[in-house]
């Protein structure tokens, strides 16, 4: 189960950042170079941490990897119960990946409070990570809450004029979501017999469709909210527009996957009958969130704002995949994921870029920038291609296996949810379009610089990242089979003989009627 | 005839009788002391809670009865006699530079909170009414003086006069009550009122219930449950800032293990009646609470509504009543006092001489100014809210798991949509120190004392523990309740 011996790789990895948090607590905030430099290397040391996890990850098998399991509280069954598998391996190597770059990226753009800004980084990263690796739902609910306090001094401090406002929407919205969820898991773990938070123990708890439904219920709200799937995604925006261009980095790139994480390791296979009940109502759901998304960001003056709105959408190709229930579109639902994080992550950057060259973010300012600024064109160009889903980028390939995967399942979401990607083309080209060719007629934009090699040095692993997935996705996914199978012949199992609830109550409603009928003979 | 006299075993109440002892010293050696030097009498009181809590260890894990049955000696108690002692203990710590700066640095203050900790001690060990019930006078007629010790500060002699009417009010709904339980049962020792309530001619008397309403009430007063908070805003506000801190959790602490030893040990045949009405009175309490806290400007207000919301959340977990729900209610307290104690710490720590800064703009960009204090003041707050990982989060974690294991599903989700109401105004705390400039005022630095910086040391490290470790209080709670409850 782990490759090497009992040496603690996955703890290492959740907690460095948390130990490179405290040695920066204890640097002098003036010395702001050796702070960067510091938190640099402390993310650098994890994500090369992190990437055996991927080359000496066993395809194989769909049991779980490098655990550790250490009792923690004994006393309620609480344990330290981390590992990975296909499932979370990916989101893994994103974190880490993505927390790299959103320090580079911060390294001019912050400029007061530093050390603070650099601590909550690191700690944010502590947070997610955590999120995925954890296995006992009591510890999971730990790093899920514990990672809100470092995103909302994030946007707090360092966000835009709207930043009050932005933060504590932010955190009292997906506050009330989770706690929901606690309750929900409360009540799994008594139902459970009171004995463990272990979710491999928990997933043997035998649930009535009763329960399975207010407990679904209870898991959904919470990661629906985080998603942010439609009709509850009203904090994304705002979030994102004020949030620091690091802040918004990882919130698209990897806040929003928790939702979906959460659904395919715990929804999924905790409640695999309401899940199942539910599947309508949350494709639709799902396909609402795709053209909606794309029909607001199409009327974005706000660059930031644009991609937003956009990350609503294409976060509704996930779920539409992960409710496919079937191999095509789990698997292309976690890589378009991935995808996401590094087009949208890159998006963002760019933006915080040209903002940081210009301040504004209004696609009214700018035109003709290809003129000036051929570089940054060129890579604004490839990730505008790669978020529409162009074949040879990385978002064709997950948009491609979800619409297969929901077309098997569902014909008629897929041809929905198709129109959300020609939505997308129209979106984003003509937002391509209006900022990088026309007349180069504004005076302020003529003396802008093109990238910096710091700059350059961010894009070019997401574009290379981006090619590779594109042209080769198999690495990846092979990495996923085992995990989703398993999953899925799961949730088959585990699916309860006795007719849903749904289908009850319509048994129910039918009897009443025929006894009104009977008893009016 | 000789009168049989009782066995009188002086050990099984020396915790109490060490404090009383030091409580007299002090109110003694204050004649000798000058002005300047009434901080060697605050030394003197954390020698006598030390000891205290010493006598208190040396008892742990016995359980019998006392004093001709009117005291109980056992872990519950026990575990009780520590929160009031640690919590004494840092108010203590955080007042010795506060009544300073404030001007009312007299000896009586240690011993009134001596004695009324020793009140406190009284009530944790109480098993007959009266006991309870004078552990409960002793507890507050010192707080009457207390809150009204700042003699020139108008709003501390509102306090105090508020608190004492309202006060004898409730005392007297008290003892109403205990006079109809002792005429519905005969008996004013708690395991023998059980022990008659399995008469069902007894426990039928409408008189019983009548009283058992009776007592609730009064005890709600003191644990400022709506709708009997209505003195709590303006006793918090107007009481010297560390003695609110003495009150919100001392007080609180004190309220509910009376609750618990008359509810699960003498009323446990009642619980069918009373559990409606206290899950009734926890809805109200936390909804109220946090409702009003919102708008508060004030930050003792605020905090004082906050505390009313936690005596909400304790009553979450006396309704499930049961191993869980219990033990629940001891690890929050402990979470509770160091919670509480702390923020108040940082309230006085702000305030200076002639100004307490208590507006919350008085908080702009002190996250700045000075960081660790602002670090710590923040994690009380998140600790209030129960966000992990933090002792608040584990406190709120088991309160809302015991209920939800008795089937009070509903009354956990209020719960939980509360805790996340609640976080709307502490946020407001953080986004005021973290978020807003400062008006452009001169203020004076901040003094930090070394009594005060090692209560907040203390009460940071514990949170942390609490949140991160609990696993040994936990244990602690529940060999604590072992012998209370049975089941």
């Amino acid at each position: 189960m782990n490759p090497y011996g009992g040496f603690p790789l996955l703890s290492i990895i959740v907690f460095l950042p948390l130990v490179g948090a405290l040695v920066i607590l204890f640097l002098n905030q003036k010395r702001v170079e050796q702070i960067r430099v510091v938190a640099l290397v402390t993310s650098l040391v994890v994500f090369v941490l992190s990437v055996p996890l991927f080359f000496n990850f066993d395809s194989s098998t769909h049991q779980l990897q490098w655990v550790e399991k250490k009792p923690w509280i004994p006393h309620y069954g609480i344990s330290y119960f981390v590992g990975i598998d296909g499932i979370s391996l990916l989101l893994v190597l994103l974190t880490t990946f993505t927390t790299v770059l959103a320090i580079l990226s911060s390294w001019k753009a912050i400029t007061e409070r530093v050390k603070e800004y650099m601590i909550f980084m690191l700690l944010l990263e502590t947070g997610m990570l955590g999120v995925f690796v954890a296995l006992d739902l009591f510890l999971f609910y730990i790093f899920w809450e514990a990672m809100l306090i470092p995103m909302y001094f994030l946007i707090g401090i360092w966000g835009g004029p709207r930043k009050i406002y932005a933060t504590i929407k932010f955190f009292l919205y997906t506050m009330a979501g989770s706690v929901l969820m606690l309750v929900g898991i409360l009540w799994l773990y008594h139902i459970g017999g009171g004995t463990t938070f272990n979710l491999f123990e928990l997933l043997k708890v035998p649930l009535t469709s009763h329960q399975q439904l207010w407990l679904f219920l209870g898991f959904f709200l919470a990661f629906a909210i985080k998603i942010p799937m439609f009709p509850f995604h009203t904090w994304l925006p705002d979030a994102h527009v004020e949030a620091p261009t690091a802040g918004s980095v990882i919130l698209a790139g990897i806040l929003l996957k928790m939702g979906a994480y959460g659904f395919l390791r715990f929804c999924l296979p905790l409640f695999p009958d309401a899940s199942i009940e539910f599947m309508p109502i949350i494709s639709v759901l799902a396909i609402v969130g795709i053209i909606y998304g794309a029909l607001v960001s199409m009327v974005q003056p706000d660059l930031k704002r644009l991609v937003a709105f956009s990350s609503v959408s294409h976060l509704g190709f996930c779920v539409l995949g992960i409710f496919a229930f079937n191999m095509l579109g789990i698997e292309g639902s976690i890589l378009q994921m991935v995808n996401h994080g590094l087009s949208t992550g890159a998006l963002f950057l760019l933006v915080g870029m040209i903002y940081e060259r210009r301040h504004s973010r209004m696609i009214a300012d700018y035109g003709g920038l290809s003129k000036v600024l051929p570089l940054f064109a060129t890579f604004f160009g490839i990730v505008t291609l790669s978020s529409i889903g162009l074949p040879g980028l990385n978002g064709f390939v997950g948009e491609f296996l979800i619409l297969v995967g929901s077309f098997l399942f569902r014909p008629i979401y897929a041809i929905l949810a198709a129109t959300g990607v020609v939505l997308a083309a129209v979106y984003m080209l003509w937002m391509f379009q209006r900022v990088m060719f026309g007349q180069l007629d504004k005076p302020e934009n003529r003396v802008l610089k093109d990238l910096s090699s710091r700059e350059i040095a961010v894009m070019v692993p997401i574009i290379a990242l981006i090619f590779f997935i594109g042209v080769f996705p198999r690495p990846f996914l092979r990495r996923m089979d085992a995990s989703v199978q398993h999953l899925i012949l799961q949730v088959e199992a585990k699916k309860n003989k006795e007719p849903l609830y749904v289908e009850r109550m319509k048994e129910r409603i039918k009897e009443f009627f025929h006894q009104e009928e009977t008893s009016t003979d | 005839m000789p009168i049989p006299l009782p066995t009188i075993n002086l050990l099984d109440i020396s915790p109490e009788i060490t404090l009383g002892i030091f409580g007299l010293v002090i109110l003694l050696l204050d004649l000798l002391f000058r002005r300047e030097r009434k901080g060697y009498l605050a030394l003197l009181s954390l020698v006598g809670l030390g000891g205290a809590f010493y006598a208190s260890l040396r008892l742990w894990g016995s359980s019998h009865y006392s004093l001709s049955q009117s005291i109980v000696v056992d872990n519950l108690s026990l575990f009780f006699n520590g929160i009031f002692l640690l919590g004494t203990a840092l108010v203590i710590l955080m007042s010795m530079s506060y009544i300073r700066r404030e001007g009312i640095d007299l000896g009586e203050y240690y011993s009134l909170l001596l004695f009324s900790t020793l009140g406190m001690l009284i009530i944790s060990s109480g098993n007959d009414l009266i006991i309870l019930f004078l552990g409960l006078e002793l507890v507050s007629i010192p707080l009457y003086i207390l809150s009204g010790f700042a003699r020139t500060n108008l709003k501390s002699n509102e306090a105090a006069l508020k608190y004492l009417l309202l006060g004898v009010f409730a005392t007297a709904f008290l003892l109403y009550g205990i006079a109809l339980i002792y005429g519905s049962t005969g008996t004013i020792k708690l395991p023998l009122i059980a022990k008659m309530l399995a008469d069902a001619s007894i426990s039928n008397n409408p008189l019983l219930f009548f009283g058992m309403g009776l007592l609730i009430i009064g005890f709600g007063f003191k644990v400022a449950l709506v709708p009997f908070h209505m003195w709590t805003p303006d006793v918090y506000e107007g009481a010297p800032t560390s003695v609110t801190a003495f009150m919100s959790v001392g007080v609180k602490a004190a309220g509910f293990v009376a609750l618990l030893r008359v509810l699960l040990t003498a009323l446990d045949k009642l619980q069918f009646s009373w559990v409606s009405i206290l899950a009734v009175l926890a809805i109200l309490t936390m909804t109220v609470g946090n409702l009003i806290a919102l708008v508060q400007t004030n930050i003792k207000r605020m905090l004082a509504y906050s505390s009313i919301a936690h005596a909400g959340y304790l009553l979450v977990g006396l309704v499930a009543g049961n191993r869980l729900g219990v033990s629940s209610i001891l690890f929050y307290l402990v979470a509770y006092a160091l919670m509480n104690l702390g923020a108040f710490g940082v309230v006085i720590l702000v305030g200076r001489k002639g100004d307490q800064s208590l507006h919350l703009n008085d908080y702009a960009g002190l996250g700045y100014r000075y960081p660790l204090m602002g670090a710590a003041m923040s994690l009380f707050l998140f600790s209030l809210a129960g966000i992990p990982p933090t002792a608040g989060f584990v406190a709120k974690f088991y309160i809302f798991s015991a209920a939800v294991k008795e089937g009070f599903i509903k009354l956990a989700i209020i719960g939980v949509l509360n805790s996340a109401l609640s976080l709307f105004y502490y946020l407001r705390v953080m986004v005021i120190m973290y978020m807003r400039e400062p008006e452009k005022k001169e203020v004076a630095p901040i003094h930090f004392s070394p009594g005060l910086v090692i209560a907040l040391l203390i009460a940071v490290l514990g949170v942390l523990y609490l949140g991160v470790l609990p696993s040994r209080i936990v244990e602690l709670a529940t060999d604590a309740i072992s012998t209370f409850i049975s089941g």
